[in-house]
């Protein structure tokens, strides 16, 4: 595989930063309710995430070591700030239900992440892939949680009703539990055992073993 | 070689860093304020027709605002004041101003707002010369933060056409229902007011038993959002009463009956 494909692959299914890294749960936990407000924090974190890895690239040879951080948190939240202004100006509806979380995709480690762990060594062009591949890899996700979300929570998909509410007259009552933040934690924990089991290679080493019970173990602990 | 981190070097970069952040930001900024502000304006002028049940699909908004009158309040006297610039008016700046707000004492903050200016906009509709709606905003302390919404009242000032909340931080699906139109519709029609002033609109725990003779004043409530419920009847109890808009209802209703 060519380097750039690498990059923009990679993060979707073999690297995913909130699958394998987890990185970025935060906000994959808050704006997973509705598909549609998902849709436009993923777009928000990818529109960020690639421009941050592109502008850090860039100016990579000219960061000084030791006001690194500072930089690229000053270029990220730059970004932030026009993708916020930018949705209050166009679609501001979603910008009123995200409000703060997408001022938060400041602190999202994704961005951060990769602007110190590819960009600061690579060039722009390839960052860029990069940062583009994991705000993809960032959405799957993101896009799996809320349609599970959406649908279990609300009975709609995309705003689109399938299973008709009691409180609407319908048949189907409501699980209000996946409309709280708390359902997410469950949803991605499943989604990460899902991939793990097809991608085995990404199954952690147990970090300890529990040794059989045996005569000589027993004879062991009494001597 | 190039050293980057010498003092100088470092320096240099952190400043034009500074600069073109900044510059990048203020440019967006002004750029899209008018946008910005815009949408605000519009996202409140559908809440208010919303509410007055004036929306109707397929028309500009702010061509059918034109037929709503904005007028500022003295909820002091409940007498319409037009010393203050309507353009000029902020409910958060002059709700916090010492001079164009009270501090409410706990037995009289029953919305839980801690402060309550002293003027606010009422929107009026008229229709062919005759009030046709009275749109007063609302706001008070739900389970997560403050809701705010407008109520329309029909020219009588004691029947509802429609309540409805633009901001508010309730937990979707419990008590972010407030916004869901079926409980929005339960509203229309119910009544404020007894035949003897008292407040009686309220938001109760459970069904209305249609065939009881309190029905008109109650509302059903919204499962596991207790506290968004009660909220909802604080609110409308404080705004309807005397610290609220109490004065300027009893004002209109005098003119009514004077008038006939």
């Amino acid at each position: 595989m060519s380097k750039a494909k690498e990059a923009l692959l990679n993060p979707i299914f073999n690297d995913n930063p909130i699958a394998l890294q987890i990185l970025g749960i935060c906000s994959a936990l808050a704006v997973t309710g509705n598909l549609y407000i998902t849709l436009i924090m993923c777009v928000a974190l990818t529109t960020v995430v690639t421009l941050s890895n592109l502008s850090v690239s860039l100016i990579r040879n000219h960061i000084p070591t030791n006001i690194r951080i500072i930089v690229q948190i000053s270029i990220i939240a730059t970004l932030v700030m026009l993708v916020d202004e930018v949705l209050q100006a166009f679609d501001y509806e979603s910008s009123k239900t995200l409000s703060v979380f997408v001022g938060l995709i400041v602190t999202n480690c994704i961005v951060m992440g990769r602007a110190e762990a590819f960009a600061m060594k690579n060039g722009p062009l390839l960052s860029a892939i990069d940062g583009f591949g994991n705000g993809l890899g960032y959405s799957v996700i993101l896009i799996v949680i809320a349609i599970i979300r959406e649908f279990i929570g609300a009975g709609t998909f995309y705003g689109i009703e399938i299973m008709p509410l009691t409180t609407n007259g319908g048949w189907y009552m409501a699980n209000n539990f996946f409309l709280t933040p708390a359902s997410s934690f469950f949803i991605i924990g499943f989604t990460i055992w899902a991939l793990r089991q097809w991608k085995t290679d990404q199954l952690e080493e147990p970090e300890f073993k529990i040794s059989k019970n045996s005569l000589e173990a027993e004879k062991r602990i009494t001597s | 070689m190039n050293n980057n981190d010498t003092i100088k070097k470092t320096l240099i970069v952190a400043i034009s860093l500074c600069l073109v952040c900044s510059a990048l930001i203020s440019f967006s900024a002004v750029e899209l304020r008018d946008l910005q502000e815009a949408n605000k304006t519009l996202d409140k002028q559908s809440k208010i027709l919303s509410a007055a049940g004036l929306l109707t699909e397929g028309t500009e908004i702010s061509e059918l605002f034109e037929s709503i009158e904005p007028r500022i309040v003295n909820l002091e006297t409940g007498e319409f004041d037009s010393a203050i610039d309507l353009d000029q008016y902020e409910e958060s700046s002059f709700s916090r101003d010492p001079n164009t707000s009270i501090e409410l004492s706990s037995n009289q903050d029953i919305a839980l707002l801690k402060r309550r200016e002293n003027f606010q906009t009422v929107y009026l509709h008229y229709n062919s010369q005759a009030l046709n709606a009275i749109i007063l905003p609302v706001r008070g302390y739900g389970l997560w933060g403050t809701m705010k919404g407008y109520l329309a009242l029909e020219p009588d000032l004691k029947t509802i056409i429609g309540l409805e909340f633009f901001d508010h931080k309730e937990t979707p699906g419990l008590g972010g229902e407030i916004d869901n139109p079926k409980w929005k519709e339960i509203w229309k029609g119910k009544e404020v007011f007894s035949d003897s002033g008292d407040i009686l609109i309220s938001v109760i725990k459970g069904s209305v038993d249609k065939s009881s003779d309190e029905a008109k004043y109650q509302v059903d409530g919204l499962s596991g959002a207790t506290i968004t419920s009660n909220g909802v009847t604080n609110l409308l109890s404080f705004w309807l009463g005397d610290m609220g808009y109490g004065p300027l209802l009893e004002q209109l209703q005098d003119k009514e009956t004077k008038g006939v």
